[in-house]
């Protein structure tokens, strides 16, 4: 009967009822969507890249090379020399290293210029490997293994053959169109920016630049494809290293000795620590949106408390109803704090199906133009804390209008004054 | 619960102030109402009528003396007490507005039996049998209590305080709202089935027109001047 009540007096007011609703879903979501980003990009962030001890590029900023080296964000101020990536190959402490070249682009996905090291070392969330959909790893000059959303968005299948660009936008002026390149290996999903790169080898980034000078070509030289095999296509630069060292105790030594390296100024990051300072700095941003969601909520919540408490003059008629027919102080009060936990938990339902339903929209769009890869399910166990905390503030808001409707009850008797 | 079968109320020295600081609203020196009595009850508005209604309710509490319900001093008993007492054994009618609103007929009629906590089958029964002795026709159960006219409104008010088969009924101005037409037709109704039950009555009016529908009639005013107010049969 009680919930009955509380279920008709608020459809009784659905008009004032489904604004304070709708102001309550939006805010939920709002709360929860952040969490729910927070959460995501930190998962997405701290997996990218493990198992690598070292990331080695030229030197300058410690984020700089995590970023474009590890996200395919941005470019690389310098590079390194081919010199400089035997010598540290044949350093004693050093197990394995996985050369990088970037700088080329295929109709906006990244390419990345490596060995076939690169697919045996290279490892992601736990200690995955990666793992390959089709095919097998390059093994001409123009073989290419794309990752998974490269495949999937352009449609690329086996054998398809593909025509890389000069830079990294979306639309570029040069193309390498006198030397396509092969489909020999897709990769399966990662949740990494491996998925958005294609992969070749270091001696296809020689290749087609052989008749390139300082970003543009030659005028009136070019190296057909089978001449440029001909040709020495051992690299003279490369963009970055990652480090894999025999053991871990070596990663200051190793660390200490590359940054001060005598032949050309490079530097190495440890993975770990750069994205966790990546993190920190973007958890201030992060910080100052929860803030605002859970200002949002609470302003909410007053507003519908407000509402309640508004509404206590018109239902003045209805708790004398009660009081006669033998409801107690008690009972009233609970029949406005189950009010608002009725209110609350409908809140909580919609907030979480507008915000998987933003998520499922959101989300190939995030994917593609951020790199988030944010999973549609925003219920994660830590979630159900917070929408515990949601209530159980809301409950406790809820208590100040049902204390006037207990006040009231016992003040008023059963008068009912218009 | 043992009850007394010859007075249904019995105030003793009764007063009642809203603060400390006010002067007492009403003071009581003595009143026995005898079962199944019919009392009307008359003055003009701030002379304590709705006072004396919510002291016999039970919804508030005396200062000073002692109040009787069917043996039970109220006086010494809790809120919580009081509320339970009054859904069990006392039906009240308001001037109007006493149906909740979006509620239908049969759940308003329904409301007091679930806080008398009776059987819901059996209260349900007497709820048809009482809408229809009182000319409310079937169809209206199931309709919202806001699309009622007034006196519809009003006789399913009756039916409310009666469901639970009170030994006290406490009436406040009910025929107010209606036309002189309806006022008697709906006088003879609530005083025959509050009959069937043998229900006393408090009814406060000032409409003194409705004067020889009861067995006794009292100004309010002389309650609290009066020592002794004997009861008349």
């Amino acid at each position: 009967m009680l919930i009955k009540l509380a279920r008709l007096s608020l459809w009784n007011r659905r008009a004032t009822a489904s604004l304070t609703l709708a102001s309550l879903i939006i805010s939920v979501a709002l709360v929860l969507g952040i969490d729910h980003l927070r959460v995501q990009a930190k998962k997405s962030f701290s997996q990218t890249l493990s198992g690598t001890d070292l990331i080695v590029g030229a030197r300058s900023g410690q984020l700089n090379l995590l970023l474009y080296s590890v996200f395919r964000i941005g470019n690389a101020t310098n590079n390194i020399t081919w010199q400089s990536f035997q010598e540290l190959s044949r350093h004693s402490a050093v197990e394995w290293t996985v050369p990088l070249s970037l700088g080329d682009s295929h109709r906006g996905y990244r390419v990345l210029g490596t060995t076939a090291a690169y697919f045996e070392h290279y490892r992601y969330g736990q200690q995955r490997p990666l793992v390959f959909a089709e095919g097998k790893p390059f093994a001409g000059v123009y073989d290419a293994v794309l990752g998974a959303e490269v495949a999937r968005k352009l449609h690329y299948q086996l054998g398809d053959e593909l025509v890389l660009a000069h830079g990294s936008g979306a639309v570029n002026l040069h193309h390498h169109d006198d030397k396509p390149f092969r489909v020999t290996g897709i990769l399966q999903p990662t949740g990494t920016p491996v998925d958005r790169t294609v992969h070749i080898s270091l001696a296809g980034i020689e290749a087609i630049h052989l008749d390139w000078q300082q970003g543009m070509p030659i005028p009136g030289q070019t190296v057909s494809a089978d001449a440029a095999l001909q040709q020495d296509l051992t690299p003279k630069n490369i963009t970055a290293i990652l480090v894999g060292l025999k053991s871990r105790a070596a990663t200051f030594t190793v660390q200490r000795q590359v940054n001060q390296y005598p032949q050309e100024p490079l530097l190495a990051i440890l993975p770990g620590v750069a994205l966790t300072e990546l993190w920190q700095m973007l958890s201030v941003v992060e910080n100052v949106l929860y803030l605002i969601s859970v200002m949002v909520l609470l302003a909410v919540l007053i507003g519908m408390m407000t509402s309640l408490l508004a509404s206590m003059n018109e239902r003045q008629r209805e708790i004398a109803i009660l009081r006669a027919v033998g409801a107690g102080a008690g009972y009233l009060f609970l029949l406005i704090e189950l009010e608002v936990l009725l209110l609350i938990v409908l809140a909580l339902v919609g907030g979480v199906l507008l915000l998987t339903g933003s998520l499922w929209i959101a989300q190939p769009v995030l994917a593609e133009q951020f790199g988030l890869f944010i999973d549609i399910n925003p219920l994660q166990p830590q979630t159900f804390y917070l929408l515990g905390g949601i209530l159980g503030l809301a409950a406790l808001m809820g208590l100040i209008p049902a204390f006037s409707a207990y006040r009231r009850a016992l003040s008023d008797g059963l008068a009912q004054r218009l | 619960m043992m009850i007394n079968n010859e007075t249904a109320i019995s105030l003793r020295d009764l007063s009642f102030r809203w603060s400390p600081a006010e002067p007492p609203v009403l003071q009581i020196p003595l009143l026995d109402i005898v079962r199944g009595e019919r009392l009307f009850l008359y003055g003009p508005s701030g002379s304590g009528k709705t006072t004396l209604l919510n002291l016999l309710a039970g919804v508030i509490k005396p200062q000073g003396g002692e109040l009787r319900l069917l043996g039970q001093a109220l006086n010494r008993f809790s809120q919580r007490q009081r509320d339970a007492f009054r859904a069990r054994h006392i039906g009240v009618i308001f001037q109007q507005f006493n149906l909740i609103p979006y509620l239908n007929v049969l759940d308003n009629v329904l409301l007091s039996a679930q806080f008398a906590r009776l059987p819901l089958a059996e209260s349900r029964q007497r709820a048809e049998h009482l809408l229809d002795a009182l000319g409310l026709s079937i169809t209206l159960l199931d309709q919202p209590a806001r699309q009622l006219s007034v006196g519809q409104q009003q006789r399913v008010a009756v039916a409310r305080a009666l469901v639970t088969r009170p030994e006290i009924l406490i009436a406040d101005e009910p025929t107010s709202a209606l036309d002189s037409d309806s006022r008697a037709a709906f006088m003879q109704v609530l005083l025959d089935t509050a009959a069937e039950i043998n229900c006393t009555i408090v009814f406060v009016s000032h409409d003194r027109s409705l004067q020889p529908f009861f067995s006794r009639v009292l100004d309010i005013r002389e309650l609290g001047n009066t020592s002794h107010v004997e009861a008349s049969c």
